[in-house]
């Protein structure tokens, strides 16, 4: 079987289909909390428009990652971090469209052992999850997620993660496996994909990025690496 | 048919990683001509190694820039002769290279030698215990080498690779805290070795409290600048942490690109073709003689080249496929035991210990080295008493701080859930104050645990993707499990917060999902017999005596090391016999 796209008409009307919801603007509420504690106007989502996702899969996929990776006095969270960015960036490089694995037929059932044996690449799996999730969302809470209080959308989420969930025919194991690695990728990833903004989360664990010449630290046993990271975009400081 | 005849030429290399760089050096020192065809792209330390772009997590360890492109070709996988195999669509337990240099341009540089006994490991259990100890379905062999006979091109290989390390005993003197178990070595390694970071300090200082004995282990990462017998050049490694998985920036780890590359590329007796993917070695009409090797293009355009001599290096199982596909030899068959090709597929036996400590130990493991470690070999090879403890095999253990970055893994102590506030609160907290160390064993071969041509999968040339049949036994997980439970003294003596033991339970399965190693074995085995090997002990093809094939598919079983210092040191065996020997007098080099 061949991956299955999505039309590009059908894909310049969605770009344009990007509206301010009231899903988006509780989101944009909760993201520009002055307790974030960062100029929001730098790293805002907000500015960023989807190139992949409709606005309701944008507004929930948001809502999804706040709560992977909440902000709080830690350090910043998915949000902040531009991981949705992230994702919609990657939905349109090969990666996106299944490029990188092997997605010939036929597609058979096997033991989790044996690894994604699914028709869907990352585009088509989000485009089929995502609703798929909310409607689920709706018939279990009464309302779709971006709605619904941060408990309730964590004990969602967890359900999802636990597969008490049922998201049609997906597995929800694997849509939960497939966000949650997009989102630690979009949230430490090097600032030049998109997400890491400002490197504020290789910041909050004292990752130093590109830095690349450690000889002298090498033999300081236990001492804290004092520089501040660089990206692969941004080299010096 | 060809769309193409190239001409003639008097040896062609089928892939261009560690083994095949070897070869060519070898050949055309000999004064032959030589055509080495790679499938995938050139590579080289620019741009492929360039600061700052290397130090790239996502696009090299999660989008695979550097490793084979699943799309184009892939393998299935199955536990059982009765299972159906399903294809491995994404990169998870092992990383296949591709390209200029192979996977020999982004391995990590842990650079060993062979424990001696493990070359003759039947005939060595079946003197010391007896051959009921070898438990029934287990098919270990001999490689038909011995220690002594390789020890000169391990230390040939030590020298072209500028390997740092420091010897235990060398031409039988104790010359230093090396590896007191290690062999006996002709040389010095020819760089002293490297820095130690903090992990490995502290592992050093709790192996030795417990009663170890700890050493620095021998890495291709060059410690100084150096220039190797070929003229090569390599600078000092900086510990940059982006090693395993991407080109260095710096010259400084070994590979084919930088250690053999720069020598070859100003004979004229040498060819390089990228992107030509070969797709079968052509036989004649009694398949007794190979006549060159037919390979396509990207565009699809079907090439012949015609060789006198052919060298399969095509890394690990793909000789394998590479022998099928060709119809070199007999097919295997694990219901009656009869062929040799795909026999014998083994793999690594790991576990991890993981531990953690306080906010403020700052075991920084952003810095590191691909091959740089403290190790131990207490529990490898057969230097001690496996009688009471029934199981074949053992594993060196390891705390190799080769630079962990933060998408492909932070460790988080066992409880913490995968997301939310109490993640990323341990992930903050642990990233800098983690010590993890390897219990890295061998894989024994089985019966039913081999590699043959899927009936239902094809590659992007529509021909038959390699099958594996592979699952964990219970002689391997009783070995991990125990060295494993030895090595807990030692996490414990570092007095951690809290450790994470990730190990095989009896039962387990084998998982393609999270990576392990890329160290695969078998396949197209050497031996000493032509009923139960595909290759001499010269690695030459029993069956097409025109055919040599070098890399980890000649190993019988897996090793306790990592396999590249093994390979390349059969690779110059190999090449020796050919330069002395079969150049001469084409024949097979051991009577059948
Ligand atoms: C991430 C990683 C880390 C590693 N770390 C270590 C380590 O620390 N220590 C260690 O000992 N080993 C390590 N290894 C293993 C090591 O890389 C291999 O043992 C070594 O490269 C084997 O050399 P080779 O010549 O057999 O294969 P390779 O170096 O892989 O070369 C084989 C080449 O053949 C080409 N090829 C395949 N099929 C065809 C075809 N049909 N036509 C044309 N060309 C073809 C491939 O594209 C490739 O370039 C590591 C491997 C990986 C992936
Ligand atoms: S750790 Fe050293 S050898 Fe490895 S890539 Fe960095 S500089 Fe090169």
């Amino acid at each position: 079987m061949k991956p299955t796209g999505i039309s590009p008409s059908r894909r310049a009307f969605l770009r344009t289909a990007l509206a301010t919801t009231p899903a988006t603007l509780v989101l944009a509420q909760q993201f520009f909390h002055p307790s974030l504690g960062l100029a929001a106007a730098e790293t805002a989502p907000k500015a960023y428009q989807p190139a992949y996702f409709t606005a309701s899969e944008w507004a929930l996929l948001m809502s999804l990652v706040d709560r992977l990776i909440p902000a709080d006095e830690e350090g910043p969270g998915a949000l902040e971090a531009g991981v949705p960015e992230f994702i919609d960036r990657q939905m349109g490089e090969p990666y996106g469209y299944g490029a990188l694995w092997y997605m010939q037929g036929p597609f058979r059932d096997a033991p989790a052992e044996l690894g994604y044996q699914l028709p869907f690449t990352p585009r088509t799996l989000y485009r089929a999850a995502l609703p798929a999730f909310d409607k689920a969302v709706q018939a279990r809470f009464g309302k779709g997620l971006v709605e619904l209080d941060e408990p309730t959308r964590d004990d969602a989420i967890s359900q999802l993660q636990h597969g008490t969930l049922t998201i049609g025919i997906l597995p929800p194991l694997v849509f939960f496996d497939q966000l949650l690695q997009n989102t630690r990728e979009g949230y430490f990833c090097d600032p030049v994909h998109g997400g890491n903004k400002d490197m504020a989360a290789w910041r909050m664990i004292n990752f130093p990025g590109a830095r690349a010449d450690y000889i002298d630290w090498v033999e300081q046993y236990g001492r804290e690496y004092p520089f501040r990271p660089v990206s692969v975009a941004v080299t010096g400081g | 048919m060809a769309n193409r005849i190239m001409p003639r030429t008097d040896a062609v290399i089928v892939g261009f990683g560690w083994t095949g760089a070897i070869m060519a050096k070898e050949l055309t020192e000999a004064g032959l001509n030589v055509v080495a065809l790679e499938r995938g792209a050139f590579r080289d330390t620019y741009p492929d190694g360039a600061y700052p772009k290397t130090l790239d997590e996502l696009t090299h360890l999660q989008r695979f820039k550097l490793f084979q492109n699943l799309a184009v070709s892939s393998f299935t996988f199955r536990h059982g002769v009765a299972d159906q195999a399903v294809p491995y669509r994404q990169i998870g337990a092992f990383k296949p290279g591709d390209g200029v240099g192979g996977a020999g341009l982004h391995w990590s540089g842990q650079h060993w030698r062979v424990r001696p006994e493990e070359l003759a490991l039947r005939t060595r259990y079946i003197e010391r215990y007896g051959k009921a100890f070898i438990p029934d379905g287990m098919t270990i062999q001999d490689h038909g080498v011995t220690y002594e006979e390789l020890e000169p091109h391990f230390d040939f290989a030590e020298k072209v690779f500028g390997t740092s390390g420091q010897a235990y005993r060398v031409k039988g003197q104790v010359v230093g805290d090396g590896n007191p178990f290690e062999a006996d070595r002709s040389d010095h390694y020819p760089l002293p070795p490297q820095k130690t970071p903090y992990s490995a300090a502290l592992f050093m200082k709790a192996a030795k409290e417990v009663g170890f004995h700890p050493f620095l282990q021998p890495s291709a990462n060059a410690s100084e600048a150096y220039t190797n017998p070929y003229g090569c050049q390599m600078g000092p490694c900086t510990f940059c942490g982006f090693c395993s998985g991407y080109a260095c920036y710096n010259y400084s780890k070994a590979s084919p690109n930088v250690n053999i590359l720069p020598a070859l590329r100003q004979l004229s007796n040498f060819e390089l073709r990228t992107n030509c993917n070969v797709l079968r070695v052509t036989l004649d009409a009694a398949k007794r003689r190979a006549t060159g090797v037919t390979y396509v293009t990207p565009k699809g355009e079907v090439v012949e080249q015609p060789a006198d001599l052919v060298i399969v290096s095509t890394f690990a199982y793909n000789n394998a496929r590479l022998f099928m596909l060709s119809g070199i030899g007999q097919q295997y068959d694990p219901r009656t035991g009869e062929g040799t090709v795909g026999k014998n597929f083994t793999y690594q036996t790991m576990a991890t210990i993981r531990t953690f400590f306080d906010v403020g130990k700052n075991t920084n493991p952003f810095i590191g080295s691909g091959g740089n470690a403290v190790a131990l070999d207490d529990f490898n090879g057969d230097h001690y008493d496996h009688g009471s403890l029934g199981f074949v095999g053992g594993a060196p253990v390891w705390c190799n701080q080769a630079g962990t970055k933060p998408i492909s893994g932070i460790p988080v102590p066992d409880g913490v859930p995968a997301w939310g506030k109490s993640w990323k609160k341990a992930v903050k907290d642990s990233y800098v104050n983690t010590v993890s160390f390897d219990v890295h064993g061998t894989n024994m071969a089985y019966r039913d645990c081999y590699l043959d041509l899927d009936p239902d999968y094809k590659d992007q040339y529509g021909q038959a993707l390699l099958r594996f049949t592979f699952d964990w036994k219970a002689n391997d997980i009783k070995m991990s499990r125990y060295i494993t439970s030895r090595a807990l003294d030692l996490a414990k003596a570092m007095g951690p917060k809290s450790i994470q033991v990730v190990q095989k339970n009896f039962g387990d399965h084998f998982d393609t999902r999270p990576y392990q190693t890329t160290h695969l074995a078998g396949g197209t085995i050497m031996g000493l017999d032509r009923k139960t090997s595909v290759l001499n002990r010269y690695l030459q093809s029993w069956d097409v005596h025109n055919v040599f094939a070098l890399g980890s598919g000649a190993f019988p079983q897996g090793l306790g090391y990592n396999p590249t210092g093994m390979v390349a040191a059969l690779a110059y065996w190999a090449a020796k016999a050919i330069r002395n020997d079969y150049l001469k007098d084409p024949r097979p080099l051991i009577d059948a």
